[in-house]
């Protein structure tokens, strides 16, 4: 069975130097067949892909030991789905992973941009083609799933951290936004290979970036959760190199996203989205080899090898690449149309722009200097939380702010008047939040004061341009409120979408800072019958229980709680001794209000052997809002992402000409 | 040879009859240029693309007004320059599509 999995790696490795090779040729050339060729061998290269990963899927769901990736990453007693996700668990799947999905992105933003932007294509296969080549090359020469050992009796398992459901999803979500953001680049770089700047690129790719972009910010939170429950320290972001490596990117393409719209409302920004777009990836690069290189110590990172090299010979390939081929059609991508006002909705864009690159720059610097310090000095520096809360305030808030006003601006020019009324009401609904906010005691942390209170404003505006838009509608139409709310919607979905994505950030800000900045811990070793209060909680020691699990033995120490006179029922916390891979799991205990939105959370720290226990529990206000933000988020990505019929009419009455033109067999 | 080389060699035969397909439909074709847009329709598309602009940038600024985020002054200030900049792309349309259209005549 190895066979055909390194045997379809090795075709995917000659389809996509094909695609690369011939696909340039081809664009260079003129050559309408071999572009073609091309294009299918991008496509083919999925399916070739496809086959290697099933392969490997097969050997997992049949402990095929002799496959030295299966005997190091599962075990026979590891349930089902881990089994599965175990595909992912280590290097070789990783990247066999990212390979599948890049593919697989590939085979349908050429597919569904081939008559649209049919000239465009032909520059996109070969670029698609080359970062394809690359991870091919590392799976067929460096790094093979597909390596095969005399088969052991049963294999080394899995990663206790790993078998957890949120880890069966989050490396997928995470893959899908980095390697998608390769669309939108491969594009962008093929619209300057080819010289056409116009907009095709741009709408060629706008759902592939969003779904991109909502996939690792999905990704992220699930991460996030992942860490939370699994880890073991009462939080669910560290500042962990790994963790930033996903969040530097996705704030590369949530600029690009806001800037892309400049683009298409004003015509600037033109190098702006491609050395943005460009950013984007490279940064997606670098988040791949952060995780995968194994140059950091994380506990996000399961792996040690050889392949840091060729990866950063591929990020500097690619930085290369991008920036001369934007120092190379400068002239054509700049434009005549200029900011108007320094007050106008392009203007806010901007400003946010500029607040999110730098938090991004500012995450990044922090992320890479301990390895360019050890690089350049020998030693390691630690760069902790205090650097990454302090510009988190520092371009975070305003930033939150803006979430706010932008909106509220109109394009083009506003007077200063104008805003300060169109503001009004939002400020002067967030000034008395925060008064209450004080009155109530939330005082004793500023920035968590100043997060709440730029949020409700946020929320305003949003009810406030909603509650607008749909009074507007109704006195054009005279709609009924539902109908003129959901057509209001309806016909401005990426605006509106996008609102509810601004949502989803304030709901993110409130969990973050509530249960940040107002939690509650306390410490303690307990005998059975010995309580511990914290945050209004009384937890009492009960037992300890012991069962075996499918593949681990799961001790639990279970406590009984109350909050004030209230009978809260039982909370478990313990650790799960894994037999296989000779490994012990925290298994952390959390009881959610879903009312307040706030979790009790325990560890179990120790269990000794007289039976007490080391408990550390504690109180996070507000801390569900977190993962009811991801629901949200969902939900405004879906509305921006979905299509509308008048657009796409409107779309495919201004290409239809391009279209018509590059069908016509040419008379030469 | 194991079932699985003859199914790799399966998959790779596959995968060049694939490939091969545009030079196997087409084994003399009439012409194999690339048909890309010349200078004056890709000026006509980024004239499109213009005149989309602006036109939905006027509509935008009348939902703007409608629903109060623009002040009757500002609407003012802005809407007359709008206006203007979408006439003139409509002209600037006009002129690029009737220079296609003579063009084409010309050719055939």
């Amino acid at each position: 069975m190895a066979e055909l999995g390194r045997a379809a790696l090795l075709l995917t490795l000659g389809l996509s130097a094909y695609a690369l090779v011939a696909g340039g040729a081809a664009a260079w050339l003129g050559r309408r067949r071999l572009a073609h060729s091309a294009r299918n061998a991008l496509l083919a290269s999925f399916f070739s892909t496809l086959v290697a990963a099933l392969v490997l899927v097969v050997g997992f769901a049949r402990d095929d030991f002799s496959l030295a990736y299966v005997a190091g990453h599962s075990s026979e007693a590891l349930p089902i789905q881990y089994k599965l996700s175990a595909f992912w668990g280590g290097q070789e799947g990783s990247l066999l992973l990212w390979l599948l999905v890049l593919t697989a992105y590939s085979a349908l933003a050429v597919w569904f941009a081939r008559k649209r932007a049919r000239d465009l294509v032909v520059w996109v296969t070969p670029v698609l083609g080359g970062i394809a080549l690359g991870f091919s090359w590392l799976l067929v020469a460096v790094s093979s799933p597909f390596e095969t050992i005399p088969a052991p009796a049963d294999g080394n398992g899995l990663n206790p951290s790993l078998q957890n459901p949120y880890m069966v999803a989050h490396p997928v979500f995470l893959y899908l936004g980095y390697v998608g953001l390769a669309v939108p680049f491969a594009f962008a770089m093929g619209a300057l290979l080819s010289g056409r700047t116009d907009e095709r690129w741009i709408v060629a790719t706008r759902r592939w970036t969003l779904v991109a972009w909502t996939a690792l910010g999905i990704g992220q939170l699930l991460g996030a959760h992942w860490a939370y429950e699994e880890v073991g320290w009462g939080g669910y972001y560290a500042w962990d190199p790994v963790e930033n490596a996903a969040l530097i990117p996705w704030l590369a393409a949530t600029a690009f996203l806001h800037s892309v719209m400049i683009q298409e409302k004003r015509g600037m920004l033109r190098v702006w989205n491609v050395a943005l777009v460009s950013l984007a990836f490279c940064l997606s690069l670098f988040g791949t080899f952060l995780t995968r290189s194994g140059v950091v110590s994380s506990i996000h990172s399961f792996t040690q090898s050889a392949i840091g090299p060729w990866f950063l010979g591929f990020i500097i390939v690619a930085v290369a690449f991008s920036t001369a081929m934007i120092w190379l059609r400068l002239p054509q991508l700049r434009t005549t149309a200029k900011l108007e006002s320094l007050v106008s909705r392009e203007a806010a864009f901007l400003y946010n722009n500029l607040l999110l690159v730098a938090l991004c720059l500012t995450i990044l610097w922090g992320t890479a200097w301990p390895m360019v310090s050890e690089a350049v000095r020998g030693e390691s520096v630690v760069v902790g939380r205090p650097y990454y809360d302090f510009f988190l305030r520092i371009f975070g808030l305003p930033l939150l702010l803006l979430m706010g006003i932008g909106p509220l601006v109109a394009w083009r020019r506003a007077s200063l008047r104008g805003l300060l009324r169109a503001v009004t009401w939002p400020a002067v609904i967030a000034l008395a939040t925060g008064v209450l906010l004080v009155a109530l005691g939330a005082g004793s942390s500023i920035p968590g004061l100043i997060a709440y209170t730029f949020s409700t404003f946020v929320l305003a505006a949003i009810v406030v341009e909603f509650a607008r838009g749909t009074a507007a509608r109704r006195a054009l139409t005279g709609e009924p409120v539902p109908t003129a709310f959901a057509q209001l919607v309806g016909r401005n979905r990426r605006r509106y979408g996008g609102y509810v994505v601004h949502a989803a950030v304030v709901l993110l800000a409130i969990g973050v800072a509530g249960s940040s900045a107002y939690d509650s811990v306390a410490e303690g070793r307990l005998a059975r019958g010995d309580s511990l209060s914290v945050g209004g909680y009384t937890l009492t020691y009960r037992e300890l229980t012991e069962r075996d699990g499918p593949n681990a033995t799961e001790i639990r120490a279970v406590l009984d709680v109350r909050r004030g006179r209230d009978d809260l029922g039982t909370i478990a916390a313990g650790k799960n001794a894994y037999s296989v891979e000779q490994q012990v799991s925290n298994e952390v205990g959390i009881r959610s209000d879903l009312l307040t939105g706030e979790d009790l959370f325990v560890i179990a720290e120790q269990v000794r052997d007289d039976g007490a226990v080391v408990f550390r529990v504690f109180v996070k206000p507000l801390v569900n809002l977190i993962w009811l933000a991801g629901i949200v988020f969902v939900l405004g990505s879906l509305i921006a992402l979905w299509p509308d019929p008048r657009e796409e009419r409107r779309l495919a009455t201004r290409y239809a000409r391009a279209e018509e033109r590059s069908e016509t067999p040419a008379t030469t | 040879m194991s079932g699985w080389l003859l199914l790799a060699a399966a998959l790779a035969v596959a995968v060049v009859v694939v490939v091969a397909l545009p030079f196997l439909r087409e084994p003399a074709p009439a012409s194999d240029a690339l048909r890309e847009l010349d200078g004056p329709e890709r000026e006509l598309l980024e004239a499109e693309e213009e005149r989309d602009r602006a036109l939905a940038a006027l509509k935008e600024l009348e939902a703007d007004h409608r629903a109060g985020r623009l002040s009757d002054d500002d609407y003012r200030s802005v809407v007359g320059p709008l206006r203007q900049e979408a006439a003139q792309a409509l002209r600037t349309l006009d002129r690029l599509a009737a220079g296609t259209r003579d063009g084409g005549a010309k050719a055939d």
